[in-house]
């Protein structure tokens, strides 16, 4: 690692203190008087056409504003994944419509002087709905006769919406049946994740107002301002130029807060109105009505020859992406471009994902992004490989994994909804990351030996895990930074800090670039009308995309400083000049000046202006961060419960920026990928309908829940990011489904297909093993 | 009807209706940095120290509390002037989005008020009624821990 100042030092997050004494930071922190507040009619039907409805009683009702329903907005097909444009995602969703797609699709709106109100006139609203036959399996989807979810002549960019196929994917190296033929061993075998919620704690919440030229401000939590202000003209069919997105603190967001759910219903009622509005979901309708990770069926086929190296792989995703598109293509092709290339050493792969229609919630983003769905099968079965051929789990993974110096065909062949981009690894410590969780939990000395303890036994597991930086040569951000009289400098960029620590890093990346420290780097984040263009916080893209931004609007500012300086000290190289404490001293004479004094002159003395510049960052590589993670269980033979006793994630995130804000990421995706790995899952009605959508039912894990907890941070250095990062938001969510899938089966020597691994589940694989 | 509460040593008076929550009177009156969402006492978001012991503001009916002193995370320490477990929580990285943070902090600083010198486990277990999303609770158990220490050594 190279010798930094404050980047890899854990300077403390420039927001925490504001938010640890409770200053007023989120969207629903102001209150506007004569504020409308909003309240939705969901479908009750899992798929209906609204034959009659009659709002005029609700409209009626005192204190209500006004109801919308299809019949009083326009019919703009869009999509609500707030991706960048053209969107990847297809064309299939209205403000409001005729047809209900899921038990939760939107009905109506009321736009009330209170909540109450406004709930109290969603009952007086009066519909009639022809209810039509439902798809509530995603495996009936695409079968002969299904009924056909989107039969609406407008849908655009749907793979084959008459057999219900949102999205298809096919990807081919080599010969696969060819490569299964010509090896030693071969390993398939098929698991099932479900539906689940992100559950950040602020639900989606947004208030909108005119501002005195009677532009609509759109004040919102969302990870993608930019994408809110395009898609919200776009449905609102008005220019962009109307617009003004603000982001203040973001209570959370998963990739949940990448989509566009009420914004454009807010800003509507605000420009008819001229009133400001809000709207905030509830918990239930957050469980009902916001996104999902999307359900998917994953099987996987691999091939190895007798050393153990891989000779073809195939991975086939059934991905359920409920009543509307949004992520459909694209977190099914993360599903294999963030896992498959992990493995390059096999010749021979092929990718194949069907993304179907159902008449469920509507599943989105959400960190991981696909990968852990892959990721859930994947390292199951190349334990299984390794089983067969009486390798250790350790040795098959240092046989397969890809290296530094490599690339695999895959990152080329599976783009994020596109053809990708070749990438060749600039930095992998994963033989690192293996051996030192390995020799953290204990592995040599508990794999394999089922110690038991009653009706209790113990088992251990592991998995590794590639991920990604930023979508390659799509996704943009860019960075102003202004010089004042103190050498203190405002940087305004268009990154989306979701609290995982970005606008921190954005200082030190400044403070390290310009010789100043952290604090003096005002920084500002997320306003369309203020900041420059960014595409927002998701695809691992902050440090290496905004950051990376930063980094060059720093660097242009570092060259201004010198040609003042060049001008002040009459020398002309700026390799003699060194930039350091506040201060750029003449290497050759000793001669200094302050960035103080620099800014004074340049402010009001000579040769006067303003010490700025904007730095934009796109990247044709996308540099995966890796992790080994490794898991002891405990399992109880009598009931089926599983507990995580010690969970090690061995991490290369290529330089860690900010240390301490890395292992909060780390820590947070894995605890989150623990609950989805033991507990997590939508217990669905038969008619379709969420079961228990509140946090008594649908339990998030608390205090009492986690396991003992090692994060290990291997610094590298990746030459394409800001001083050496890559991401470390994402990857860590990953692990837990298959290191507590192969510590299972260390413990019991059985696999359990379907996650969560909830006590009756394993009961039952427990009793009929026996 | 009327309510006289204490809030962070001031004295209010509030207009309320029949059956609502201190959770609505005190956001309604622009004490912002009492969050909530669940509304069903299942998140502990939205916790008040209420005559000193915490309790979850969207379960408690405001007229029962009338005449109680109410204390917000604004009223145990300030930007200016914070809390040990305010600091604490900001060296550990224990805020990531901050959406949790009041409402656990607030239940943290009831813990070190009975029990100066809790173990991981007495942590764990007055804080499972207080949901995070974002950190996986390590670096907050962690930083009540640290704030322990510091009240001890009486800095802060
Ligand atoms: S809002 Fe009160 S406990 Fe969740
Ligand atoms: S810090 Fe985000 S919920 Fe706790």
């Amino acid at each position: 690692m190279k010798d930094f100042k404050h980047i890899g030092t854990s300077t403390d997050k420039i927001d925490a203190l504001s938010l640890a004494t409770g200053q007023s930071m989120f969207v629903d922190d102001i209150s506007f008087p004569n504020m409308l507040h909003i309240k939705f009619l969901y479908s009750p039907h899992a798929h209906a056409i609204i034959e009659n409805i009659d709002t005029t009683l609700a409209e009626k009702y005192p204190g209500v504003e006004m109801v919308l329903t299809y019949k009083n907005t326009s019919r703009i097909i869009h999509t609500t994944a707030g991706q960048g444009w053209p969107e990847p995602s297809p064309y299939d969703t209205y403000m409001f419509n005729r047809k209900m797609r899921y038990i939760g699709d939107r009905v109506a709106a009321v736009a009330a002087e209170t909540e109450e109100i406004a709930q109290e006139a969603l009952k007086l609203i009066k519909v009639q709905y022809k209810v039509l036959p439902a798809i509530l399996d995603m495996e009936d989807a695409i079968k002969d006769g299904a009924p056909i979810i989107h039969d609406e002549p407008e849908i655009k960019g749907a793979y084959d919406p008459q057999r219900n196929l949102a999205a298809h994917i096919l990807v081919k190296v080599g010969d696969v049946e060819k490569g299964f033929a010509e090896s030693d061993v071969v390993a398939e075998d098929t698991f099932e994740v479900p539906y689940a919620q992100h559950c950040p704690i602020e639900p989606h919440v947004a208030i909108t107002y005119l501002d005195e030229y009677g532009r609509i401000v759109i004040r919102t939590s969302t990870q993608v301002p930019f994408h809110v202000r395009r898609i919200v003209a776009q449905v609102l069919d008005i220019p962009v130029q109307k617009i003004r997105v603000i982001k203040p603190r973001i209570g959370g967001g998963f990739g949940v807060k990448q989509e566009i759910i009420l914004e454009d219903v807010c800003a509507y009622i605000t420009m008819k109105t001229g009133k400001p509005t809000r709207a905030l979901y509830t918990r239930e309708e957050e469980f009902i009505s916001s996104r999902t990770r999307h359900q998917m069926k994953v099987n996987v086929k691999i091939g190895a020859k007798k050393d153990g190296t891989f000779n073809a792989v195939r991975m086939y995703v059934l991905s359920n992406t409920g009543a509307y598109g949004t992520h459909a293509l694209t977190v099914a092709s993360n599903a294999g471009s963030k896992t498959l290339p992990l493995y390059n050493k096999a010749p021979n792969v092929e990718y194949i994902a069907d993304v179907v229609y159902t008449n469920l919630p509507v599943a989105g983003a959400y960190r991981g992004y696909g990968a852990t769905q892959g990721y859930a099968c994947l390292e199951q079965v190349v334990d299984e490989v390794a089983h067969k051929l009486e390798l250790t789990p350790l040795e098959i993974r240092k046989k397969n994994h890809i290296k530094s110096g490599e690339t695999s065909p895959i990152f080329r062949a599976l783009g994020e909804g596109r053809e990708g981009v070749t990438q060749y690894m600039q930095s992998c410590a994963l033989d690192e990351l293996i051996e030192k969780g390995a020799k953290e939990i204990g592995w040599f000395e508990k794999h394999g030996k089922r110690t038991r303890n009653g009706s209790k036994v113990r088992g251990i597991g592991m998995s590794i895990h590639m991920q990604g930086s930023a979508i390659p040569l799509v996704d943009m951000g860019a960075a102003t930074l202004k010089m004042n009289e103190d050498a203190s400098f405002n940087l305004m960029y268009g990154g989306t800090d979701l609290g995982t620590g970005l606008d921190t890093i954005a200082a030190q990346i400044v403070a390290e670039t310009l010789g100043i420290k952290p604090e003096q780097v005002i920084v500002y984040a997320a306003d369309t009308d203020l900041t420059p263009f960014d595409v927002g916080a998701y695809a691992s893209s902050g440090t290496f995309i905004s950051g990376g931004a930063v980094l060059r609007a720093a660097m242009k500012i570092r060259e201004q400083i010198f040609e003042v300086v060049r001008e002040m000290f009459g020398e002309q190289d700026e390799r003699d000049f060194a930039l350091e404490d506040g201060k750029v001293t003449s290497k050759k004479t000793g001669k200094s000046v302050t960035l103080s004094e620099i800014a004074y002159q340049t402010l009001y003395v000579k040769n006067q202006h303003q010490i700025a510049a904007t730095g934009s960052m796109v990247s044709p590589y996308s540099p995966p961060p890796f992790a080994a993670h490794f898991v002891e269980i405990e399992v109880d033979e009598e009931t089926g419960i599983v507990t995580p006793i010690k969970y090690v994630a061995a991490v290369d995130c290529g330089t860690p920026l900010n240390p301490e804000l890395v292992r909060g990421q780390i820590i947070g995706a894995l605890v989150n990928g623990l609950s989805y790995a033991l507990s997590e899952e939508y217990k669905l009605t038969d008619s379709g309908r969420m079961f228990g959508s509140n946090f008594m039912e649908y339990r998030i894990p608390s205090t009492r829940d986690i396991p003992e907890i090692v994060p290990i941070i291997v610094s590298t250095y990746e030459p394409t990011g800001p001083y050496g990062a890559k991401s470390v938001a994402e990857i860590n969510i990953n692990g837990p489904i298959p290191a507590i899938g192969n510590a299972l089966y260390d413990a019991l020597g059985v696999r359990v297909h379907k996650v969560p691994y909830i006590p009756e589940r394993v009961l039952e694989i427990i009793r009929s093993k026996k | 009807m009327k309510v006289r509460y204490s809030i962070n040593g001031k004295k209010k008076e509030f207009e309320i209706e029949a059956g609502e929550v201190l959770l609505d009177v005190l956001r309604r009156n622009g004490y912002f940095e009492v969050k909530g969402n669940c509304y069903m006492g299942t998140c502990g978001t939205c916790t008040v120290l209420i005559d000193g012991l915490p309790y979850t503001s969207c379960t408690m009916l405001a007229a029962k509390v009338d005449g109680s002193e109410i204390t917000t995370i604004k009223g145990i320490g300030t930007l200016q002037n914070p809390h040990p477990l305010q600091k604490a929580f900001v060296e550990k990285g224990a805020v990531q989005c901050g959406f949790c943070t009041p409402g656990t902090i607030l239940v943290a600083y009831a813990l070190l008020k009975s029990n100066p010198d809790p173990t991981d486990d007495d942590i764990k277990k007055m804080l499972d009624g207080n949901l995070c999303r974002c950190t996986g609770y390590v670096q907050q158990i962690e930083a009540i821990k640290l704030a322990a220490k510091m009240l001890k050594k009486g800095d802060g």
